[in-house]
């Protein structure tokens, strides 16, 4: 029987997925040919959705783009009608794009189906959580510790010196809490594993509760995936029928529980402690720190708070080893990125590599340009806060060091692209419309800061005076540093990244000479 | 408001549901909405007493959050994202063009109730950007055709 592979995620969907499946599927049954359809989670090589992969005896074969038109065409060439067809592929695992890739996180990518504990079994899942259970919870802090993973969120803090905290911080009720608040633009990894391998994300966080003596467990989802709460929903129902949460977690003796809490809306709920307070049911306002959430968290207990690529790279630390995890990456970054490219790009998609490739590998050698063809301008890599980077900067190393030494930051591994009809001085002005809009208005700098950077982003703009220019400029520059260094969280702090960058790299976008811009 | 004293069983029927539950006040503003399509202004008062909180409390956390709405939504719901990756690839001018057509803000709704506009700022969508959620439904690759006339079934779908 014919069996074909069609990826259910919601990206691939929006453009049309489900159309071709229905297709093929009408198209096979007029045909009387017997025909399998699995649905399964995408690849992440996303300019080749909808992306149809035929089983055969030499691997998966693939096809796309297709749409709906061509089943009939595509049916003709998956049973043997000579001259093969114009959309094919080849064997999917052997495209550049992908079998360049190092994926640990990815690895089920595009092969399983999202809510089938059989495919996750059979590629690998709950090894880690097996590993853990035999090691014990002070062993497994020790393994994160030593695998030298960091925070996937952003801030790339130790992950095993939180584990360790949460630990040692007594006995008692404790939460682990992933946030999954994934907010920023230009990135998709967090949404593509909830929809496609929910299984490592939540062995993943049975694996933390375990180690640091947490019975409770939330996953802090936006309410923009929607496709991503019911798929959680579901497999937890599985798991949980299959004895990996409840009272006696996978036969350990210990008890652990999921449950799924939805965003409304605030990008603000991104940050640790406003998220916490929206768990609680309150406005999402951020905390100061201390205290820190790993001492008093949610509803002021020790809490573990991670980003969903944290969580999800623990299963795969335990089952292989952190020594084997550690030998990915360059310095202080350890282990594997998802990166994501995005906006003005060919080849927009997920890459997952070992941290050190240059930015111009990921933008031109897979990114392939521009979708537009016309002459890059710039990158923003890490989200809405992250800095402009132009491509003379493109051949620093994506290391979260290398990129604080330049004044930009990896983020969350978003890239997005820009071709030279993109004005920087206006994506200077939404950056600081963007704070104004979102900020939770607890400190001054982001509230009010924001709203007169817009201000002074405008007259810059409008002047045609020199001197009055060149005043604004150094307000603006003034302002940034006023929002880096004052504000309570990254939401003011890293606005100015964008801004900042914007400025320093693309001043005739401000109306400013080269001259004006240096001084 | 007597309209709204229709909704009380089903305001009711939600609180009991979430008894117990620690935090419970955006999982039941949630599900209200679901249930009755906005937060009536009716449920405020029960919902504090419930939650032991005060109405300001409520109302505070009701007004935080772009999702919650305290009257019936459109017909048709139509967010097209504004962010910076849907930006590089055009979604301003995807903007001016719904402008335009239906001659709205970009927080508009059309007068005989038929569709709204609401920005959003990501979808998750960014490889294959521009992209817009309507009524739930991510769209993507977006064009400015494929946006009219996805207007035009909105504005031409009276039935529902």
């Amino acid at each position: 029987m014919l069996k074909l592979f069609i990826p259910c995620d919601s990206v691939a969907r929006a453009v049309g997925a489900d159309q071709v499946a229905e297709a093929l599927q009408r198209e096979a049954d007029r045909r009387q040919l017997p025909l399998d359809i699995q649905r399964t989670s995408a690849r992440g090589l996303y300019w080749l959705e909808p992306l149809v992969e035929c089983e055969t005896t030499e691997g998966r074969q693939g096809y796309g783009p297709v749409t709906a038109e061509d089943a009939p065409s595509l049916l003709d060439a998956l049973t043997g009608q000579p001259g093969g067809h114009s959309l094919a592929l080849g064997p999917v695992e052997a495209i550049p794009y992908l079998n360049t890739q190092q994926r640990l996180l990815f690895a089920r990518a595009g092969v399983t189906r999202p809510l089938s504990l059989e495919d996750y079994r059979a590629h690998g899942g709950f090894k880690g959580l097996e590993s853990a259970v035999a090691l014990g919870g002070a062993e497994v802090v020790a393994a994160v510790l030593d695998s030298g993973l960091r925070g996937r969120g952003g801030a790339a803090f130790p992950a095993g010196i939180k584990w360790r905290t949460v630990r040692d911080a007594g006995a008692g009720q404790k939460y682990v809490v992933c946030n999954a608040d994934e907010g920023d633009s230009g990135t998709f990894a967090d949404r593509m594993l909830m929809e496609g391998d929910p299984f490592l994300l939540i062995e993943g966080m049975i694996i933390a509760g375990l180690a640091v003596g947490a019975d409770k467990g939330y996953i802090y989802v936006r309410s923009e995936y929607p496709d991503a709460i019911r798929v959680l929903d579901q497999a937890f129902a599985i798991v949980r029928d299959a004895g990996y949460l409840g009272t006696d977690v996978a036969g350990s003796g210990l008890a652990f529980d999921l449950e799924v809490r939805v965003g409304a809306g605030a990008y603000i709920c991104g940050e640790e402690t406003a998220l916490l307070e929206s768990i609680e049911g309150k406005r999402g306002i951020v905390r100061a720190k201390p205290p820190l959430p790993a001492l008093q968290g949610l509803f002021g207990l020790p809490t573990l708070v991670h980003n969903v690529l944290t969580l999800a790279s623990v299963p795969t630390i335990l089952a292989k080893g952190a020594a084997f995890y550690r030998d990915f990456g360059m310095g202080r970054s350890l282990g594997t990125m998802p990166f994501q490219l995005a906006g003005n790009i060919r080849h927009g998609g997920l890459v997952e590599r070992a941290f050190g490739l240059t930015l111009r590998e990921l933008v031109e050698t897979y990114g392939g340009g521009t979708a537009s063809g016309r002459p890059l301008k710039a990158a923003q890599v890490g989200g809405p806060l992250g800095a402009w980077v132009p491509p003379s900067h493109f051949d620093t190393p994506l290391d979260y060091e290398a990129f604080a030494a330049m004044g930009a930051m990896l983020g969350h591994g978003g890239v997005v692209v820009a071709d030279d009809t993109l004005n920087m001085a206006n994506m200077a002005r939404f950056a600081l419309q963007f704070c104004a809009e979102e900020s939770c208005g607890k400190c001054t700098p982001c509230r009010i800061g924001s709203t007169r950077g817009m201000e002074v982003v405008d007259r810059l703009i409008a002047t045609r005076d020199f001197s009055e220019r060149h005043d604004q400029a150094l307000l603006l520059r003034d302002l940034c540093d006023t929002l880096q260094y004052g504000s309570l969280c990254a939401m003011g702090g890293m606005t100015a990244y964008p801004v900042a960058s914007a400025l320093k790299y693309f001043p005739a976008d401000f109306g400013l000479t080269t001259t004006e811009a240096a001084q | 408001m007597p309209d709204e004293l229709l909704h009380l069983p089903v305001i009711q029927r939600i609180l009991s549901q979430h008894q117990g539950t620690q935090g419970a006040l955006l999982p039941i503003l949630h599900a209200l909405q679901e249930a009755i399509g906005f937060i009536p202004d009716a449920a405020v008062a029960d919902i504090a007493r419930a939650l032991n909180l005060s109405l300001a409390e409520v109302r505070g956390v009701i007004s935080f959050y772009h999702d919650f709405r305290t009257s019936p939504p459109a017909r048709h719901t139509l967010r097209l994202c504004r962010a910076e990756s849907c930006q590089s690839r055009g979604s301003e001018a995807l903007a001016a063009q719904l402008r335009e057509q239906l001659a709205l803000d970009d927080h508009g709704t059309s007068a005989d109730g038929a569709i709204s506009l609401r920005p959003v700022y990501c979808l998750g969508a960014c490889a294959c950007s521009p992209a817009l959620e309507l009524d739930g439904q991510v769209h993507a690759r977006l064009t400015p055709e494929r946006l009219r006339s996805l207007v035009n079934d909105c504005l031409e779908d009276t039935a529902c």
